[in-house]
């Protein structure tokens, strides 16, 4: 009896095994204009059929279809996966540019963070004689021989977001330019300071996950800016671009340097979120009237709001629309013209008082967006 | 020989490992030219408990919570079950999805009273421990293999139920539990709550005794009368319970559910806080005291690393060089070669009383 239900339980687990299994590995739909709302973008995702046989099916669809709508783009996208919000943006964005109104036929592959399901997903893409194909790529390494394979079936790679350092043989990539968020960083904070006669900067870092590019990237910025400027980082420790890593590490640094700083710079919204939260434990007030000035990356939505609220002083932007710009590139090679090869997705910086109009970056004037009510309604992420 | 009574004790290594890494950070903040008893200064900074040995116990409970579980499951079944991180996680998604209810994935209001999705849940995470309790105790499957399943289902399953993205409940009402109650973080109290709870069912129902006789020989155990696959299924059913209780105060600290980070590699640290309690991951006899110390002293480890300031990309090695020192000292040849050592001792001052 006891074996009877020992067995009956290992089979209902076992079945909601599968049916998870159909969620986790990475179906494949063919995009269309039809996928367009939030919830249909990840709904595709868990409901898809599950097999690696998916991607085939995918393709049976867009063949089928190519034969009522000929003179239709064809697109490929092989995105990483769906593991935060601003990759479920990258995704919907891509859903709604490349649509069947736009003049496109969309075939989606979300590779679930599986590098080598990607790599299938592209010689699928390959096989099935798509007009372009946009890799985001999960890793850096290990795309020659299937960009060779690209290039002598003479379809072109347009790359976004994650990078590529072992081929050439693409056409362009599109992405976030991370050190110029973190030089905007610095180059705000020192007009803030400015603005409200802060003589003295003593800046403590929570860094995103150890090794990632948006880590590297941010840091450098700030601390170019910092040893430029002579400001003091007190600290900087990795909170995983995770809440509970920005709690944990500001409720370090609230006791290690209790009363010594006066900036936060958080490299994303998540940490940001949980230093806040370190604070408010720690009686610390930040903000734009608070003692402290707090800064994040990322700017998703309810972030912008926290700005709006005077919660977080700026927000820098990482920009998931890539979208609209490969949507360009695609334009000027049907046109006969050369993209450039790199292109950075123009990003905005946020900020909550209008004090500082316009920072220059590199050389480059850029705006500063004083967010309101109306800023946060307008955001689409 | 009253020293040789306290070294030999069970708990001597598990509370002397905690106290030098306790002892570094005196050393550290001594010659930082600050007091040396900084790092134990415990205050109240407006109107909450605060300190480095507060933190150490808050941000440990998690790790102490799996303790308490992961030692029963590795005494009796000799084995460790590896899903409970991913247990976590997917008891949390649960417990916030109920909360959250229909406002997901953005929700203020809790939806359904906070015992509700509480007791959703620990219910849940119940039925992942029945469910490796019965892989192992009733199919024979090796306690590794089995928990592997779930090692990597709950995590998927915990994405799944929170349709792939963040679910975020954001009341003050689902925050205490992971928050304050009064001036004292409740992770402390909730751990010191299921810490109590399993030490006096242990006690009280002689369940202890008979864990270890199971872990010690299966069959033997059987022969005189013990149930021995109920005795290792309750085993890794209270080991699901106590990974939902962690999940949930884990959720409960950031106010939602981010089924891709809670619990991430806890299935370690739980094993490492038994083997650093001086428990063999052979089975039979276990310490439960000594797998909490344990836990505690893994938080302290990190704590230490934030006191010292010491660069996020070099922590793990340093971590690891604990650990290694740590176990190494616990070592069965270590502890012979001491024993020999102080044993000559002993008769080298017998002969020279002698002598004398």
């Amino acid at each position: 009896m006891k074996k009877l239900l020992a067995m009956a339980l290992a089979l209902a687990m076992t079945l909601s095994l599968a049916a998870c299994g159909g969620g986790g590995g990475g179906a494949a739909s063919s995009g269309g204009g039809a996928a367009s709302s939030g919830a249909a973008s990840s709904g595709a995702a868990s409901s898809g059929a599950a097999s690696s046989g998916a991607a085939s099916s995918g393709a049976a669809s867009t063949g089928g279809s190519s034969a009522s709508s000929g003179d239709l783009i064809h697109v490929g996208f092989a995105q990483v996966g769906h593991e935060s919000d601003w990759r479920t943006a990258s995704t919907k964005s891509a859903q709604e540019v490349f649509s069947a109104e736009n003049g496109y036929e969309l075939s989606f592959v979300d590779a679930d963070n599986d590098s080598a399901k990607q790599l299938e997903a592209v010689r699928n893409f390959i096989q099935q004689g798509m007009d372009y194909i946009i890799i985001d790529p999960i890793v850096e390494t290990g795309w020659d021989a299937v960009l060779t394979e690209c290039e002598e079936a003479g379809i072109p790679v347009i790359v976004i977001d994650r990078t590529i350092t072992d081929s050439d043989k693409y056409d362009a990539w599109v992405g976030s330019d991370f050190k110029v968020e973190g030089l905007a960083c610095g180059e705000w904070l020192k007009a803030y300071a400015a603005a409200k006669g802060i003589t003295e900067i003593n800046a403590l870092v929570i860094e995103g996950s150890t090794g990632a590019g948006a880590t590297i990237g941010r840091t450098d910025g700030f601390k170019e800016i910092a040893d430029r400027e002579g400001w003091t980082i007190l600290d900087s420790q990795t909170g995983d671009f995770t809440e509970a890593g920005g709690q944990e590490v500001m409720e370090s640094y609230c006791q290690s340097y209790k009363g010594q700083f006066n900036v936060v710079i958080c490299q994303n919204d998540n940490e940001a979120k949980g230093a806040m939260t370190a604070m408010d434990t720690a009686g610390v007030s930040y903000g734009v009237d608070g003692d402290v000035i707090i800064v994040s990356f990322d700017a998703n939505k309810p972030y912008v709001q926290m700005v709006c609220d005077g919660k977080l002083n700026a927000n820098f932007e990482c920009n998931p629309l890539a979208a609209p710009t490969v949507d360009e590139i695609i334009k000027t090679l049907e046109s006969g013209g050369t993209p450039e090869t790199e292109i950075y997705v123009t990003e905005s910086w946020f900020a909550a008082e209008d004090n500082v109009p316009s920072i220059t970056v590199n050389g480059q004037e850029q705006p500063v967006v004083h967010v309101t009510q109306d800023v946060v309604d307008a955001r689409p992420y | 020989m009253s020293l040789k009574k306290i070294t030999s004790h069970k708990m001597f290594l598990p509370v002397f490992c905690m106290i030098l890494v306790l002892c570094a950070n005196m050393i550290y903040d001594a010659s930082q030219g600050s007091d040396f008893y900084e790092f134990f200064k415990v205050g109240i900074t407006n109107g909450y408990l605060s300190g480095r040995l507060v933190n150490i116990l808050n941000r440990g409970s998690e790790t102490a919570i799996l303790a308490v579980g992961m030692t029963l499951v590795v005494s009796a079944s000799a084995g460790t079950d590896i899903s409970v991180g991913s247990v976590m996680a997917l008891c949390a998604s649960v417990c916030c999805v109920i909360l959250a209810g229909p406002a997901a994935p953005q929700a203020t209001e809790l939806a359904a009273p906070l015992i509700v999705g509480v007791l959703g849940g620990i219910a849940i995470g119940a039925l992942c421990g029945a469910f490796n309790g019965a892989l192992v105790a009733y199919l024979n499957i090796q306690p590794m293999v089995a928990t592997l399943i779930l090692w990597t289902a709950a995590r998927a399953t915990g994405l799944l139920v929170c349709n792939n993205l963040i679910v975020y409940v954001r009341n003050d009402t689902f925050g205490i539990l992971g928050g304050f109650i009064g001036m004292f973080p409740t992770p402390i109290l909730v751990a010191a709550i299921v810490i109590a709870a399993v030490a006096l069912l242990l006690k009280l129902s002689a369940m202890g005794l008979y864990v270890q006789s199971v872990g010690i020989n299966k069959k033997a155990s059987r022969i005189a009368g013990l149930n021995s696959k109920r005795i290792i299924f309750l085993c890794y059913l209270l080991c699901g319970v106590c990974a939902a209780i962690a999940g949930v105060v884990a959720s409960s600290r950031i106010t939602s559910a981010d089924s891709n980070n809670i619990g991430l590699n806890y299935e370690l640290d739980a094993i490492l806080a038994v083997a650093l309690g001086g428990n063999s991951l052979g089975g039979g006899r276990f310490n439960l005291a000594g797998s909490i110390i344990g836990a505690y002293t893994i938080q302290a480890i990190t704590t230490t690393m934030y006191n010292m300031k010491i660069s996020t990309a070099v922590t793990p090695v340093f971590k690891a060089i604990v650990v290694i020192v740590i176990v190494a000292i616990q070592a069965p040849p270590v502890k012979a070669w001491f024993k020999k050592l102080s044993a000559r001792n002993a008769s080298a001052s017998a002969k020279g009383v002698a002598n004398a």
